[in-house]
């Protein structure tokens, strides 16, 4: 690239060079990503014209992956192959997923081989579709890189990062399962961050709030509830709480089984489990401005279902839903000593938030109207675009804030009598560092087990196996003489690291474990050959947008050389240059990348001695009214 | 507040700017605390090298648990103890006065009482009581740490407030459990 090599100096060859990063809100029901452009953060629109990517993957038996409205539309008819609500899956065992026998899917366990260095097994359910077992990363990854390929295409170049959007709630072994995801997905995870937070940064900056807010988000599959102070630029969370397992999905169930019990139906197809869920969520839906809603389907016996749900039928059912999410409410304010008084402002996130009994419950909590001048769908996209910005280090002088996050559980490590010992309670900001000392109980002992578990509860078999591991080689002495120091970190995106040290006698035995649920380094490997289909195609869209992008820049580039130093040049000299400008103007219509590379390289060819003269002109000016003493003198 | 002054072995207090003392002013302390985050944490340094990031999150790290420190009477107490040499002796000097300990069962009951009977109002008024007592103890803390420099004295203080702290934790449970 001849021109582009002659620039003022001290400036970049790319003024405006801008790092393009999105936020992506990954969520039970949809999926979106943003970005910040011009200072304004936007959200994209995707192939299909729309903002939002409804979450649902359809296999195929060729292999082949739809995701998005396409396999929405099939969700029906193909229930066991296209997965919908698969966050409900990241990070969870069989045993976890309480509603299997109502989903229409062929859950299976993990596979053998997903035990972990750790020793546990890697627990994570996974799904038999027609096209193979599936991880919930996996599918996550699908609908990541659809929304990573919308972004590029329509920011017209590669990504050098992005901001995801987890639940508050979520645990470890939720992020780092999204974590994996984003990575299979070909994405440089800038940051995992938390969905209210998002909210609270986009509402925040929009609004120049100060003081105290509450942020009450509902999703398809999860609920947070998240507390934070806003004061000069600083976005401080007090506290969070929620339940990672209770969502708008929840009130679709409860409408599924009115519908069966109604219809005196049992153990249907997944076709027909479906079919009512998917008549069950646009009653919800109707329900919000209507007073009442007609259910009609046809079920695949031929059986018609007709019937008729009032508001006040689906208040009364979904009452205890409402309550669920009252719970959180009351422990996050005294985790963070608030009374509901000091609260300035309810922010509400999330589509189910949209139901009146969700609105007027939390009016009657909070004793205030709910603010709901942003659109629920969107603005955790729009805060994470925001953070992504910032992350990427496109900052500017008035996007000086900071952000505190803190972990919604508490960690601990098993002691004596399978009890928790508390080493990092929850709420405490982020990043964070604990070390405890453990000690051995019988003499001569040289080995340790060391247990990581997440959560409140006191007994180990009720908080959630984070990772597992020994220590070997401590020094045989007696027994409380070796004194072993284990030390939980826990990072900016919420997750953790666990090493230990034996500690008496100089003696160092240091491991690093990573949580046994997250998926190996060997398991990813595996999973991005699995889809070296897919890789194939990406690795081709990629070439083909970095082609077009240089090819984009060299005409600008020498367009602004023609303009300034057209005069340089002879009428010849000038054909040569613009004929090439056209070759490589038509190469760009194509989707070759290769035709454009020959047409970039042909350009190049064409405009090397005008580069020639455009420098020695350039020299010739910085030369001018100097004398040889002074230039030998550099 | 200059990154080039970030020094991890220098002590909480000096690392604030504070005067070493356990009377603090925490509104200064807030105000510190977020002006050297905004400094270290591995937010302002996601876009650079891996061992950038890393150091940021090491310092952010310290920044957090030195803020945490001092922001909690209680940790605050026996941290500046700590920087006098004192032993607090708090997992094995359990010679507390009598009536010391019997207060302590009373609460114990009123709060086990107050939960089995899902009385929210009577963990409300046991709460409230906590909180004075407890503030009780940190002006005398104060004034044994601060003004007479007896810090024997304050240790047996820090030994008592540390069971006003499980008391609060168990009116938290408490109020966990009526939840439920």
């Amino acid at each position: 690239m001849a021109l582009l090599q002659i620039s003022e100096p001290g400036l970049s060859t790319l003024p405006h060079q801008h790092r393009l990063a999105v936020g992506i809100d990954l969520g039970t029901t949809n999926s979106l990503v943003a970005t910040v452009r011009n200072g304004i953060s936007v959200v994209l629109n995707n192939e299909s014209g729309g903002t939002i990517l409804p979450s649902v993957v359809r296999y195929l038996a060729d292999g082949s992956v739809v995701v998005g409205e396409a396999a929405q539309a099939m969700q029906n008819e193909d229930a066991a192959n296209t997965i919908v609500s698969v966050k409900r899956f990241m990070g969870r065992g069989l045993k976890d997923v309480g509603e299997i026998n109502r989903l229409p899917y062929r859950f299976v366990g993990a596979p053998s081989s997903s035990v972990t260095p750790g020793g546990l097994p890697g627990g994570m359910v996974q799904i038999r579709t027609v096209a193979g077992v599936k991880s919930p990363v996996e599918v996550s990854a699908e609908i990541l890189r659809v929304l990573r390929n919308s972004a590029e295409a329509a920011l017209g170049g590669e990504l050098v990062g992005a901001v995801i959007t987890v639940p508050a709630y979520f645990d470890d072994a939720q992020r780092q399962a999204t974590k994996d995801a984003a990575r299979l997905a070909g994405l440089n995870v800038l940051r995992l961050l938390n969905e209210p937070t998002a909210a609270a940064i986009a509402y925040g900056l929009d609004n120049a709030a100060e003081g105290v807010y509450a942020v009450y988000d509902l999703g398809g599959g999860t609920f947070d509830i998240s507390i934070l102070r806003l004061s000069r630029g600083v976005f401080e969370v007090l506290s969070t709480n929620g339940d990672s397992a209770l969502g708008g999905d929840d009130f679709d169930q409860r409408i599924h089984c009115w519908l069966l019990e109604k219809n005196h139906l049992s153990a249907l197809g997944p076709r027909d489990t479906r079919l009512l869920l998917t008549h069950a969520r646009a009653a919800k839906e109707q329900l919000t401005d209507h007073v009442e809603t007609h259910i009609t389907a046809m079920l695949s016996t031929g059986e018609v279902i007709d019937n008729v749900l009032t508001r006040s039928e689906f208040h009364a059912m979904s009452q205890n839903l409402v309550q669920r999410t009252l719970q959180p409410l009351r422990r996050a304010l005294r985790d963070a000593k608030l009374d509901v008084a000091d609260i300035k402002g309810v922010v509400m996130v999330g589509g189910a938030t949209r139901m009146p009994q969700i609105k007027h419950a939390v009016k009657e909590f909070f004793g205030q109207m709910p603010l709901t001048n942003l659109d629920p769908d969107k603005v955790v996209a729009l805060g994470a675009a925001i953070q992504a910005n910032l992350l990427a280090g496109n900052r500017s002088g008035d996007d000086d804030w900071l952000l505190l996050d803190v972990i919604p559980l508490s960690l601990g490590i098993e002691t004596m009598g399978g009890l928790v010992e508390k080493i990092i309670p929850r709420n405490s900001t982020i990043p964070t560092a604990r070390a405890q000392e453990f000690t051995t109980f019988k003499d001569g002992q040289t080995a340790m087990s060391i247990h990581v578990v997440q959560g409140e509860r006191e007994l180990v078999s009720d908080c959630r196996s984070l990772a597992k591991f020994e220590l070997r080689g401590i020094p045989a002495m007696v027994a409380g003489a070796a004194r072993i120091r284990v030390t939980l970190q826990v990072d900016a995106d919420g997750l953790l690291n666990v090493s230990a040290r034996e500690m008496s006698n100089g003696v160092e035995a240091a491991i690093t474990v990573k949580p046994s649920y997250g998926l190996s380094d060997a398991e990813i490997t595996r999973m991005l050959q699995d889809s070296s289909q897919h890789a194939q195609d990406d690795m081709q869209a990629r070439a083909l947008r970095e082609q077009q992008t240089e090819a984009e820049q060299l005409l600008e580039a020498v367009q602004h050389a023609l303009e300034q130093d057209g005069d340089l040049l002879d009428q010849a000299g000038r054909a040569r240059i613009e004929t090439q400008m056209a070759a490589l103007r038509h190469t760009l219509q194509l989707a070759d990348h290769l035709a454009i590379k020959r047409a970039i390289t042909a350009l190049n060819d064409a405009t090397v001695s005008f580069a020639q003269a455009r420098m020695d002109k350039s020299v010739a000016s910085v030369l001018a009214g100097k004398n040889i003493s002074e230039l030998e003198a550099k | 507040m200059q990154l080039a002054s970030f020094d991890f072995q220098q002590n909480h207090f000096d690392l604030f700017g504070l005067a070493q003392s356990f009377q603090i002013d925490i509104a200064q302390l807030e105000q510190q605390y977020r002006a050297l985050q905004t400094l270290v944490h591995p937010d302002k340094s996601a876009h650079l090298a891996d061992a950038e990031q890393r150091l940021a999150m090491q310092r952010a790290t310290l920044v957090n648990e030195a803020y945490q420190t001092l922001r909690n009477p209680l940790r605050r107490a026996r941290y500046l103890l700590s920087l006098h040499g004192v032993d607090i002796q708090e997992e094995n000097n359990t010679l507390m006065p009598p009536d010391f300990l019997m207060a302590q069962l009373e609460w114990r009951e009123a709060v086990s009482e107050a939960q089995q009977a899902r009385d929210g109002a009577a963990l409300d008024v046991l709460e409230a009581r906590l909180q004075r007592e407890t503030r009780e103890l940190e002006s005398r803390l104060a004034l044994k740490i601060d003004t007479e420099k007896n810090y024997a004295a304050a240790a047996e203080l820090v030994r008592k407030l540390r069971f006003m702290e499980r008391l609060a934790e168990e009116i938290h449970a408490a109020y966990d459990a009526i939840d439920n």
